[in-house]
């Protein structure tokens, strides 16, 4: 099928033969940023601190490699030894990679500062890395392709603005924001279709992205009553409500077998 | 001589707008559709680097556009020797068509695949291929011999019957576009082909029981039965392997051929059914009672 197709692809070249022009292609329309940081928003001497980990109980799945010969320079980076999917990263301690904990609920309303220094999204060996980020509302995603060959970043929001814009190899690192809080927003590039990010975007600091070691830690929270949630792209969300005192210091642990699909 | 090579031309032309069906099922099967984010041009360029999924987004424009320059050409040639008023009026409604179908396709990228505009899309490449059909069947040499009549005095009326399944076909290939674009679920599209698999049966088994004599008939509905089988067989095998690899990272190539195959021979299950249409219209006296109703004919030169 894929060399009939090519020759016909050939064939059609005929028609649309000559030079390239140097166009660049249209950029998607930025939205408007989240309203300006007002006053210093955290009071550091009360600040309360939650801390946990994201535990994975069940049988660990086995994750699927991922075919990249339908581009060698993708393939080529992963010569070893194929890349698996990162659906489900389970640590060696026995807990979750890659699941998005943010304070759900609870927060004061007022504008929290936004972070002046942008949050990276590499596209490198055609994986985009990380798999699961969190940004503030506003703040700057620096994302940057390493590789020898062509992507594009397509989020697929549903409360923010969607856009597609392609970035070639070596090109100028792109700064995206996003103005509303959206948890989560599925990142995908169409010219590799395995590959997928999600961004976690909130009005407020108070997330954090589970790592290696499956811990999260939450700090500078206000003294308050909250809905701390916790979410994986497979195994769904799991809520708990938490009271956290003026400069205390608190354990909440998640389960994967406690989330649940929406 | 001309209409031989016309003849011929419009066969080409059938057979490449059905590889860009296929073509254009495989960018909705690898999810391929927004690979390159820019249209009319691609990446800025005529010819972009055709690497990953670009290779079937770009090849699919590179077929569309060889399809629209055969369609000027088919419009441009009917023009110049046809007699037929209508059949050149059929040109230039499938060159309207085709420009239609580009733009919808540029759509389609620019306003990342709005479900209506995608939709539309698939429906639209259906009907063109149809029309291919159809004109390559009205200059045929077949078509060229004339009316071998028949009569069909059955009830309901064989037109009616004819024109009912063809309605059929096509709405469940708009089904079917609906539930590949998430519009809808699989349900609709499901009892759709009960529908459409029932009427087709209905249509063909009449015409091979009182008409397997006629040669145009008989080969009209024996294809268009065969293909509807084939249609079903494919459709089942779209659907279970699409179950079978919905925890792959990426669209497999089980899932793609199966389902690209259903995509193609849907678009021959459609024109199939026209072309039996057709030939009923062609060749099957209408009952008097019903010449009264309908309104239309096809007509013979």
């Amino acid at each position: 099928m894929k060399s009939i197709f090519v020759s016909v692809v050939a064939a059609s070249a005929l028609f649309v033969a000559g030079c390239g022009g140097s166009k660049a292609p249209e950029t998607a329309k930025e939205e408007s940023a989240a309203p300006a940081a007002a006053a210093p928003a955290i009071d550091e001497a009360n600040a309360a601190t939650v801390t946990g980990k994201v535990s994975f109980t069940g049988d660990k799945p086995t994750m699927r490699n991922i075919d990249m010969s339908a581009n060698p320079k993708c393939a080529l980076a992963h010569a070893g030894a194929a890349q698996k999917s990162e659906e489900v990263v389970v640590n060696g301690n026995g807990t979750l990679k890659n699941v998005f904990v943010w304070i759900k609920a609870g927060v004061p309303d007022r504008q929290w500062p936004v972070p002046g220094t942008p949050v990276e999204l590499a596209q490198k060996g055609c994986m985009y890395g990380p798999h699961v980020i969190g940004v503030q509302a506003g703040q700057d995603i620096k994302i940057v392709n390493d590789d020898p060959t062509n992507h594009n970043i397509h989020p697929l929001p549903k409360i923010n603005q969607e856009w597609n814009e392609s970035q070639p190899p070596n090109g100028d690192p792109k700064l995206k924001k996003f103005a509303r809080e959206e948890v989560m927003i599925a990142v995908k590039c169409n010219v590799h279709p395995w590959m997928r990010s999600y961004i976690g975007v909130v009005n407020h600091p108070f997330f954090a992205v589970t790592g290696d070691d499956g811990t999260f830690s939450i700090k500078g929270l206000p003294p308050g009553k909250y809905t701390i949630e916790a979410w994986h792209e497979k195994y769904g969300t799991q809520d708990v409500e938490i009271t956290v005192g003026a400069k205390e210091s608190k354990t909440q642990d998640f389960d994967s077998a406690q989330m649940k699909s929406s | 001589m001309k209409n031989v090579w016309l003849h011929r031309y419009a066969v080409l032309w059938s057979f490449c707008t059905l590889f860009l069906v296929v073509a254009g099922g495989l960018v909705t099967s690898n999810d391929a559709g927004l690979s390159v984010p820019d249209w009319p041009l691609s990446y800025g360029k005529l010819m972009p680097p055709m690497e990953g999924n670009i290779f079937y987004e770009h090849g699919h424009r590179m077929v569309a556009t060889t399809v629209g320059l055969l369609t000027i050409g088919m419009a441009i040639w009917l023009m110049r020797t046809e007699r037929r008023r209508w059949l050149k009026n059929l040109g230039w409604i499938s060159l309207a068509a085709v420009i239609a179908q580009g733009v919808l396709g540029g759509m389609t990228v620019l306003f990342m695949l709005p479900k209506p505009v995608s939709i539309g899309h698939a429906c639209l490449a259906q009907l063109f291929f149809s029309t291919t059909v159809a004109i390559a069947l009205f200059i045929s040499e077949s078509w060229q011999r004339g009316r071998q009549i028949v009569d069909d005095q059955g009830a309901p009326p064989l037109h009616w019957l004819a024109l009912a399944a063809s309605a059929c076909v096509f709405l469940q290939l708009a089904l079917g576009a609906s539930a590949r674009h998430q519009a809808i679920g699989i349900l609709p599209h499901v009892l759709g082909a009960l529908l459409a698999t029932g009427m087709v049966l209905w249509v063909t088994v009449r015409v091979l029981m009182r008409h397997a004599g006629h040669d145009a008939l008989r080969g009209s509905a024996l294809a268009l039965l065969s293909i509807t089988f084939l249609q079903v067989f494919l459709g089942i095998a779209a659907y279970m392997s699409r179950l079978a690899t919905a925890d792959a990272p990426q669209p497999m190539p089980v899932m793609v051929g199966f389902t690209v195959a259903h995509v193609a021979v849907g678009a021959l299950t459609l024109a199939s059914s026209v072309v039996l249409a057709i030939q009923v219209f062609r060749h099957v006296r209408r009952p008097l009672a019903e010449v009264r109703y309908v309104g239309f004919t096809v007509p013979s030169r």
